[in-house]
């Protein structure tokens, strides 16, 4: 047996895009066991509740993430939503549905050039993100910000997406399926693309099962499972199947993730189709008296959302579990037996948000 | 598409029992989806809350655990159940739920025992001194 | 497995314009609905205080009788929630973001001098007829103070 020695992973290490620490166990190139440790960018976003009402806290869980600032603000809307028993009108449904497909398309796509970037692929991270770039564009377009949406309020929607909008909406699907389509290729054929993800990290149904891991990184590892299906907002109108691989390793993830980009594209195709006229936001009285939990799915898998009233403006509780979280212990699992050049690789296939995992 | 909104059900349940209703869950295939701690300030209250949920039919079943040293009207705390109350750790069954547990424990002092991995209340490297929520009455500040 | 699949784009690549705006040297496009920064028509304010509530991050602080709104543009995050409470919409979001600066610091807007002497008089109006209401009051009372008095006096 070679000599075991301890690597310090992280916080700040260039291939990480965010601040996770690991202690790695290695046995020469190989890594035998990997220790996470997080905590560096706790920012108590949910204890914010005692000095914030329950609409201002809207705006706070936006910004508990970046990337997937619109899936936040709307789980915690439709969690207190449910609580207050207020029934969002059918229009600002399909909105929500529409913008949070818009995010989930930025997201994936992020992430497609993170990817590139990570395996060494410097010119693919620039085209993936030159595509993006055109779904901010739609973003800022309807709702004013590029990745900050603010749109949300509990009981519906601040803004409208006119039939204007609409076309420009589907120009830019358009324009983003043709290129993608373009880059799918690379993503999914090219020979040294896939020597790099091929059989890496793999990580089997079972051990998915096992390890709670969630999202598209469970769905890689065959595990149907899709908050989407649960048809919350619009998506119980909608057509759509998860989208599933079987292979469990990077090249899975990527193409589950890629799948989901067209899948988006269809979901807001159909979305734009179906929406139907009508006020934006109901009205909302009172405040907050109960708890619930609610699931949704964010771009990085399944986020879970509680909320806590106690009939004042302030909440006792709001709590979030992001993807994150649960792919902590399914990362680990994939480090083991990995080799150390592959560590930036599988870091990035869980999509991590390490600061909206800390919140 | 049938959408299937799932049950969403929370069960209330004792400390001591935890362990033994976990193992039910994961007999049952559930996976753990979250757990969680809140602070009810007005009834002076700890909630531990384990989210279990089902990959296929997409229900959440809740199991809460409520820690209080104050009892309703005509009632006395139940043996077990105050503040400080031993939990037993279910990270030997749902081997991620370490992190959950772990987070509690840190920012809400639920008084969680043999959590594999222990973070030793260092889960998050804040400044600030934990747990967050009120001390107990005759506790020194 | 495919070689050279990237090619096609490379070449394309390399006979096109470039995608990015040499910015600053080229102004920024933005939208309609950009939320850049907030912008206030301070003589329409009524100084109600609802853009202060309203404010997740507690940017906002007016003063009544001054009749300023005060802003520290550092800590606003754009969301946008003061301008959705106006009662009066005299608050807007326009393009165009918060220029970096070497420290934070407060911007403050006063009413026009007009504004402020009409409201200063408005004032002055109230307080007069709360002291009369108060006076009236005052003597209503006693009278009725008096009058029971002279009746507990016959009951005797």
């Amino acid at each position: 047996m070679s000599k075991r020695s301890v690597i310090p992973y992280g916080p700040q290490h260039p291939v990480l895009p965010e601040p996770i620490h690991l202690d790695l166990v290695i046995e020469d190139e190989k890594i035998v066991e990997a220790i996470p440790s997080i905590g560096f960018i706790h920012r108590g976003l949910e204890s914010l509740t005692d000095k914030r009402d329950f609409n201002q806290m809207a705006y706070v869980a936006e910004r508990i993430c970046g990337i997937c600032s619109f899936g936040h603000g709307y789980g915690y809307c439709e969690t207190v939503e449910h609580i207050m028993n207020v029934e969002v009108p059918d229009r600002a449904k399909f909105l929500r549905t529409i913008w949070f497909e818009l995010s989930r398309l930025h997201s994936h796509l992020l992430w497609a050039g993170l990817m590139a970037d990570a395996f060494g692929f410097e010119n693919l991270f620039y085209q993936c993100w030159r595509v993006r770039e055109k779904v901010l564009d739609a973003i800022e377009l309807t709702t004013g910000g590029r990745v900050i949406f603010s749109v949300n309020k509990v009981g519906g929607v601040l803004k409208d997406i006119t039939p204007e909008m609409q076309k420009m909406i589907l120009e830019t699907l358009d324009f983003v399926e043709a290129e993608t389509k373009v880059l799918k290729k690379t993503f999914m054929n090219d020979y040294s693309v896939q020597s790099r993800m091929k059989g890496v990290g793999v990580l089997t149904k079972e051990q998915a099962k096992a390890l709670g891991c969630a999202g598209p990184f469970a769905r890689a590892s065959g595990i149907a499972t899709d908050m989407r299906m649960r048809g919350y907002a619009a998506y119980g109108e909608l057509d759509m199947e998860p989208i599933i691989s079987n292979d469990g390793d990077c090249y899975g993830r990527c193409e589950v993730r890629i799948g989901e980009i067209f899948q988006s594209i269809d979901l807001i195709r159909q979305a734009i189709a179906k929406i139907p006229d009508g006020e934006l936001a109901a009205v909302v009285k009172g405040n907050p008296n109960g708890e619930y939990f609610t699931r949704i799915e964010q771009p990085r898998g399944e986020a879970d959302y509680y909320v806590r009233g106690n009939g004042t403006p302030n909440l006792d509780r709001m709590r979030v579990r992001t993807p994150t979280f649960a792919n902590l212990a399914g990362l680990c699992e994939t480090l083991k037996g990995a080799d150390y050049a592959d560590i930036g690789i599988l870091v990035v296939t869980i999509d991590p948000c390490i600061s909206c995992t800390e919140r | 598409m049938n959408a299937t909104e799932g049950k969403n059900e929370i069960i209330r349940i004792s400390p001591a029992e935890l362990p033994i209703r976990a193992m039910e869950m994961k007999e049952k295939g559930l996976r753990l989806s979250q757990a969680c701690a809140a602070w009810v300030k007005k009834e002076e209250r700890l909630e531990l809350s384990y989210s279990f949920v089902d990959d296929t039919t997409y229900d959440i079943f809740n199991l809460r655990i409520e820690l209080s040293d104050k009892a309703a009207e005509g009632e006395t705390v139940k043996e077990g159940c105050g503040r400080d109350a031993e939990v037993a750790s279910i990270s030997g069954i749902y081997p991620y739920a370490a992190f959950y547990e772990n987070e509690m424990r840190e920012l809400f002092g639920a008084n969680i025992k043999v959590i594999d991995p222990d973070y030793h209340n260092k889960l998050y490297r804040i400044k600030e001194e934990t747990p967050f929520v009120p001390k107990k009455e005759g506790e020194a500040k | 497995m495919g070689v050279m699949t990237f090619a096609g784009t490379a070449l394309k690549n390399l006979f096109s314009k470039p995608v990015t705006t040499s910015y600053p040297a080229e102004p920024a496009e933005y939208k309609e609905r950009t939320r850049g920064h907030i912008e206030i028509e301070i003589d329409q304010c009524i100084s109600c205080g609802m853009c202060t509530r309203a404010c997740p991050c507690g940017t906002l602080s007016i003063d009544k009788i001054k009749g300023t709104w005060t802003i520290n543009r550092f800590d606003c995050i754009a969301c946008g929630f003061c301008v959705e409470k106006c009662p009066k919409k005299c608050l807007t979001m326009v393009a165009g973001y918060q220029e970096p600066g070497g420290e934070k610091g407060e911007v403050t807007y006063t009413k026009s001098p007009e504004v402020l002497a009409e409201e200063a008089r408005k004032r002055e109006e109230m307080a007069k007829k709360a002291a009369e209401a108060k006076k009236a009051m005052e003597a209503k009372k006693a009278a009725e103070a008096a009058a029971a008095a002279a009746g507990e006096k016959k009951d005797n």
